[in-house]
């Protein structure tokens, strides 16, 4: 009996039997998810230098260790991340080459820069905020070694968000000039973080398909739409405002209207003309040539440990 | 420079000789991470990553899979000596049990005298 692979795949996926590495799948569903998972990692990687910059500048030892404890996350999701799509055939190697080069993307948002102590909070609570919203939906992703990764990642990262809101919580009941420094980065960071979520779904090039073969499980829109609305809500905790003089209650959509997005901004920096997609790119290099040395030592070391058991065997 | 061979976690190991990458002749060595979670309890696989050697890849696992205190006991295997067995033959491998539904103890009606058994 002949067997479609196709179509076997494509039940599982109406099944939700979720699809493993050594079974049959498109190779456009494998290119898809290389590209989204890998593009995952390399934000989870270069989302480590905004607030790293942070961590010798932290007001007191606790905020320091929290946001130390923080950013270690983030490398850890990072690794997640880079072994679910290395389950696809595709080396670390490869990935660090185009995350260097520039031919990968990465979140867009990690290309602003952080200006005071609040853009910590502003951080945790938004951009954190957003991604997580993405995160929960990719946990029923079809491809399980994203999946697990993401369940994994997910449990985590409710901490960072809390602990955001919490630094902006401190901030809006504190002297004049926290209360402004408050605002300003959620006026900095608003707009960015509505951008995180990707184009509208009718300019969406990959949300389509994305969606037919469950890798996406909510459209851009969906999802924009469920940050705001819960955005709207936690502001008036912080006695803040939102900048954006078009939020309003919709009651027959049962949502918030919000303003128009700037996305001429938006592919500006996708395209490389951020405030910091040069520095960005720049630490990474950095990084990876300095620890060139290290690399190449821990390798030495490992063989010469190896050669010497094999002498001892022997 | 030594020459690594690349190979992934569900690889059949010796079957297809794993997937060699030209690539990345300098990558470290790809491990796969089994965690115990607490005593008396199954390790279980939770994910991979790359290290030169053993005390590496142990030292790793803990900073990547157990940051909340998730373990008590970390297993590391490098993914080449993992062997798998092939999806495609599912079918066939797993047939023998298809039919024999009376392994299970719902098979057999007894009186409700019986009791629990």
């Amino acid at each position: 009996m002949e067997i479609n692979f196709e179509n076997l795949f494509l039940s599982k996926i109406d099944k939700e039997i979720k699809i493993e590495p050594k079974d049959w799948m498109p190779e456009k569903y494998r290119q898809t998810n290389i590209r989204q998972i890998s593009q995952h990692a390399h934000s989870e990687i270069v989302g480590m230098l905004p607030e790293g910059a942070w961590i010798t500048r932290a007001p007191t030892l606790k905020r320091k260790a929290i946001l130390l404890a923080k950013v270690q996350d983030e490398a850890g999701h990072g690794l997640y991340l880079y072994s679910a799509a290395e389950t696809l055939n595709i080396s670390r190697d490869e990935m660090t080459e185009q995350l260097l080069t520039g031919k990968a993307k990465y979140s867009s948002i990690f290309n602003y820069p952080s200006l005071t102590w609040a853009d910590m909070g502003a951080i945790g609570w938004l951009v954190d905020g957003a991604a997580i919203l993405n995160q929960v939906m990719l946990c029923r992703t079809s491809y399980g070694p994203y999946a697990r990764a993401m369940v994994r990642i997910c449990k985590e990262e409710s901490f960072h968000q809390r602990q955001g809101f919490e630094i902006l919580l401190v901030l809006s009941q504190g002297t004049k000039e926290q209360k402004a420094m408050c605002q300003d980065a959620i006026n900095r960071w608003w707009w960015p973080s509505l951008m995180m979520f990707g184009p509208t779904d009718s300019e969406s090039t990959n949300s389509d398909q994305s969606m037919k073969w469950k890798i996406k499980r909510k459209t851009n829109d969906e999802l924009r739409q469920q940050f705001v609305d819960m955005a709207v809500q936690q502001i008036k905790v912080l006695n803040m405002t939102l900048p954006d003089a078009d939020l309003k209650w919709n009651e027959e959509r049962k949502h918030y209207d919000f303003g128009a997005i700037n996305w001429d901004e938006f592919w500006q920096v996708v395209k490389g003309n951020g405030p910091c997609n040069k520095e960005r790119l720049n630490a990474k290099n950095k990084a990876w040539n300095d620890g060139a040395w290290v690399r190449e030592a821990a390798v030495a070391y490992a063989e010469k440990k190896k050669k010497r058991e094999q002498i001892k065997v022997a | 420079m030594m020459l690594l061979k690349k190979y992934y976690y569900g690889d059949y190991g010796e079957i297809e000789g794993g997937v060699s990458s030209n690539k990345s002749e300098t990558e470290f060595p790809l491990w796969e991470v089994f965690i115990r979670s607490k005593q008396g309890l199954d390790h279980k696989h939770v994910g991979s990553l790359h290290a030169a050697d053993v005390a590496m890849a142990v030292e790793n696992a803990r900073d990547v899979y157990t940051r909340r205190m998730e373990g008590v006991s970390i297993w590391v295997v490098e993914s080449k000596h993992i062997h798998a067995s092939n999806p495609d033959e599912a079918e066939s491998l797993y047939e023998p049990s298809m039919d024999k539904i009376y392994r299970h103890p719902t098979f057999y009606n007894l009186p409700d005298e019986v009791g629990h058994m």
